[in-house]
């Protein structure tokens, strides 16, 4: 935005919408049409009792952006509550992710040590492979990944972020 | 099921979708909906046949009952509604619904749908109208049981008309219009999440206040917000502009929210705003904005945008806030509810503007004002569009008539040429820019005020978009008349071919038009041409005096220019004024806007 420029910002936003069909597409198409950044989306029903689902979008913008995004989902019919877990003070974000290394031999033992720093679950084994489960925030997942390319690193599987305000306060 | 019915017969009694439709319909005041009948609405059809409270309005394709929903909204304050079929029915609304959306206009659109067991297989006539239409609407429903049908239809209606208003499609199967259900009554029904805030932050309008008090030069800046808060919005803001005593400036959605002819009025601002208008923006040390959106036609360069003042913001719409300006004070509610309570205090704190300060600024206005930005040559044998739209408002004021446009030269010129005291008066197609639009929205206008003078004022290449539309004045026997400011081009395109592609006049020159008096009558209206300055005001009078649709094909100059104009990319005070300035865009960035 001509004149307005300023660094942009990286937030983590809590959105409450009604669970039902096309909701996530409201969400996206919102995103997509006024050009906003999604770097990670994650959904899913949270009060079945009232039909409400929990999505948690990762973006990045300038700050006027980022009221800009926080404002337009507030405008959706759809959505309930709108929080930003970034201004709204601390905050837990957590990752989980699926690892599927192929592996003999020391590469295949070095794998399971990593997995064994990285507290990261073997979920999936067969004699030429494993299947990593492992959680944390993102940097933590990307650290393991890296330490497995190497080693045999076939397939990946991430949910994306989900996010909760810490203290006694819910949504 | 949200909305539970309340026992009593009607909830006993099922009905079928169809039946529940047209009883919703009713039970929300809805007199009229525009439409066109398939086989997904044949059902809906049916219901409406069998009844005769709720008028069915023929139109000769979907685009224009959008358009006339919007029209009839525009001009009643009320929902306009749609009902069309599915699949290119559909499709053919969602210009229509763009249009309502950007202009923020109250429309419920039923769509028939093919039945719920055939959703997804390419069936004829399928088309995915809520993934469609879902980024052309302020909300959309699929409903595929019939026991949601009414809820969802009270919901649409609320939706449409709370908070920004704006177009709410409801996408109907067949099998759901066939199916029999219970009905619930609009009290029964509570949106379980939509409360759009409508009353201000007392202590925001308390500093509003005492923002305002200071200035040395104060400015109103009004918008279609104040418009479609309603009439007491524009009483509003007319009693705080005369309590303060200070100028205010209307954009073209605004126009009537102040009294046109009201000395304190400066004008509509923007790219074709006044010299007044703009200059007052650019040089305000406060601005107060009541229901409008900084949009890029009136903001001009944003970076160079009205830097001299405290900028107070008052909008419906938190997502107005801050979108493209920023602003000091930023207050989200309803036009009327927050200048209501500005009032109360400014009235309770017995402010009053510094005087001698106020009285300095009216005398700067006042020079601007004397530039006379609006005059134009005239001429004694070729018309000039602004000496025919002056003639227009001067012969048609006392009847205080509603004026639909089309989009394009002849639209901005009949935005600065026009004085509207009233709001609801002044339809055109304002953030979508829709070539088509005038016709229509005149059809809408004129059901919904049968003894009123409607006049759309047209180009001769917009008013070809929707010309069908002239079987449905002929049908309803309504008076409409179409004032086509004819100079056989894309007026607005070729203008703008002329400032900034030098001249090369690509596909903007309209070859082959059709003799309009001749297709008026072949539309069963009457024909008139005028093409010298001397025979206008009898071609105004005889358009006047028919009772009847009248085209009247007004030949103007084919090269007459909008001015003023702000170049797109360019500040305010880089207004060119005449033909006499050179006009060029600004910047390099300049030339990428539209
Ligand atoms: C549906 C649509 N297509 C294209 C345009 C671009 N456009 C804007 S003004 C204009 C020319 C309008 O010509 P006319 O109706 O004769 O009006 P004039 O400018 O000559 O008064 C065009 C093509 C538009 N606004 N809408
Ligand atoms: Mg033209």
């Amino acid at each position: 935005m001509a004149g307005l420029a300023s660094t942009n910002e990286r937030h983590t936003i809590g959105v409450v919408v009604d669970n039902e069909a096309g909701v996530l597409a409201r969400v996206i198409g919102l995103f997509s049409g006024r050009g906003y950044n999604i770097d990670s989306l994650t959904v899913a029903e949270v009060d079945p009792a009232n039909a409400l689902s929990r999505i948690t979008v990762v973006t990045t913008g300038t700050p006027q952006i980022i009221e800009q995004i926080k404002a337009q989902l507030e405008r959706l019919v759809v959505v309930h509550r709108v929080n930003d877990l970034t201004t709204g003070g601390p905050h837990v974000e957590r990752e989980l992710a699926l690892v599927k290394v192929v592996a003999s031999g020391n590469r295949r033992v070095e794998s399971l040590r990593i997995a064994d720093i990285f507290r990261a679950r073997v979920v999936d084994s067969t004699t030429k492979s494993f299947v990593f489960e492992v959680t944390g925030t993102s940097e933590k997942l990307n650290a393991f990944i890296s330490l497995m390319e190497p080693l045999g690193l076939v397939e990946l599987s991430r949910t994306g972020i989900v996010a909760i305000a810490r203290g006694t306060t819910g949504l | 099921m949200r909305g539970r019915a309340t026992g009593g017969m009607e909830a006993s009694v099922e009905l079928t979708g169809a039946e529940i439709i047209v009883k919703a319909l009713l039970d929300q005041g809805a007199d009229v909906v525009f439409g066109y009948p398939g086989g997904a609405v044949l059902p809906i059809y049916d219901a409406i046949f069998k009844q005769n409270q709720l008028r069915h309005i023929l139109v000769r394709h979907e685009q224009g009952a959008a358009h006339a929903a919007e029209g009839y909204a525009r001009s009643t304050g009320k929902v306009g509604v749609i009902l069309v079929t599915s699949g290119p029915g559909a499709t053919n609304t969602v210009t229509g619904l763009t249009d309502a959306l950007m202009d923020s206009i109250p429309i419920v659109c039923l769509t028939g749908q093919v039945p719920t067991h055939l959703i997804g297989n390419d069936a004829f006539q399928e088309a995915d109208t809520v993934g469609i239409t879902r980024p052309c609407t302020k909300h959309n429903y699929l409903v595929r049981d019939v026991k949601d049908l009414a809820r969802v239809l009270h919901e649409a209606f609320y939706v449409a008309r709370s908070g920004r208003p704006g177009p709410v499609v409801v996408d109907i199967p067949k099998d759901v219009a066939l199916a029999k259900g219970p009905y619930i009554g609009p009290a029964d029904v509570k949106h379980r999440s939509y409360r759009p805030q409508v009353k201000g932050d007392a202590a925001k309008i308390k500093a509003a206040v005492a923002m305002f008090a200071a200035a040395k030069r104060p400015l109103i800046y009004a918008g279609g917000g104040v418009i479609n808060s309603g009439p007491k919005a524009a009483k509003l803001l007319t009693d705080f502009a005369r309590v303060t005593g200070v100028p205010i400036t209307n954009t073209l959605m605004g126009l009537g929210a102040y009294p046109g002819t009201d000395p304190q009025f400066i004008g509509m601002l923007g790219m074709h705003g006044t010299y007044e208008a703009n200059l007052a923006m650019a040089e305000c040390d406060v601005m107060l904005n009541v229901g409008a959106r900084f949009d890029d036609r009136v903001t001009g360069r944003l970076d160079s945008f009205a830097k001299k003042s405290r900028k107070i913001h008052i909008d419906i719409d938190p997502s107005s806030i801050n979108k493209t300006v920023l602003v000091d004070l930023g207050i989200v509610g309803d036009a009327a509810t927050v200048l209501e309570d500005l009032i109360k205090v400014w009235k309770a704190g017995r402010h009053r503007l510094d005087q001698k300060a106020l009285k300095a600024w009216w005398k700067q206005i006042a020079q601007w004002r004397a530039r006379d930005c609006l005059r134009y040559r005239m001429d004694d044998k070729v018309i000039k569009p602004q000496y025919a739209l002056q003639r227009l408002y001067e012969m048609t004021k006392a009847r205080e008539p509603f004026i639909t446009t089309e989009v394009g030269q002849h639209q901005m010129w009949a935005a600065q040429f026009f004085k509207f005291n009233k709001p609801n008066r002044w339809m055109t197609s304002g953030g979508l820019g829709t070539m088509g639009y005038g016709l229509p929205a005149a059809i809408g206008v004129q059901i919904a005020h049968p003894d009123a003078l409607v006049i759309d004022v047209a180009g001769e290449a917009s008013v070809l978009m929707n010309i069908q539309e002239m079987s449905t004045i002929a049908q309803y026997r309504l008076p409409v008349k179409v004032f086509i400011l004819n100079n056989e081009y894309m007026g607005m395109v070729r203008q703008w071919q002329e400032f900034f592609h030098g001249g090369r006049y690509a596909e903007s020159y309209m070859d082959s038009l059709p003799d309009f008096v001749k297709l008026a009558e072949s539309f069963h209206a009457v024909g008139l041409r005028a093409t010298r300055p001397d025979e206008v005001d009898g071609l105004i009078e005889e358009m006047l005096r028919i009772n009847r649709p009248v085209i009247a094909d007004v030949m103007v100059d084919k090269t007459e220019n909008v001015f003023p104009m702000i170049p797109a990319g360019a500040a305010h005070y880089e207004m060119k004024l005449g033909p006499e300035d050179h006009v060029a865009p600004a910047t390099e960035d300049g030339m990428v806007l539209v």
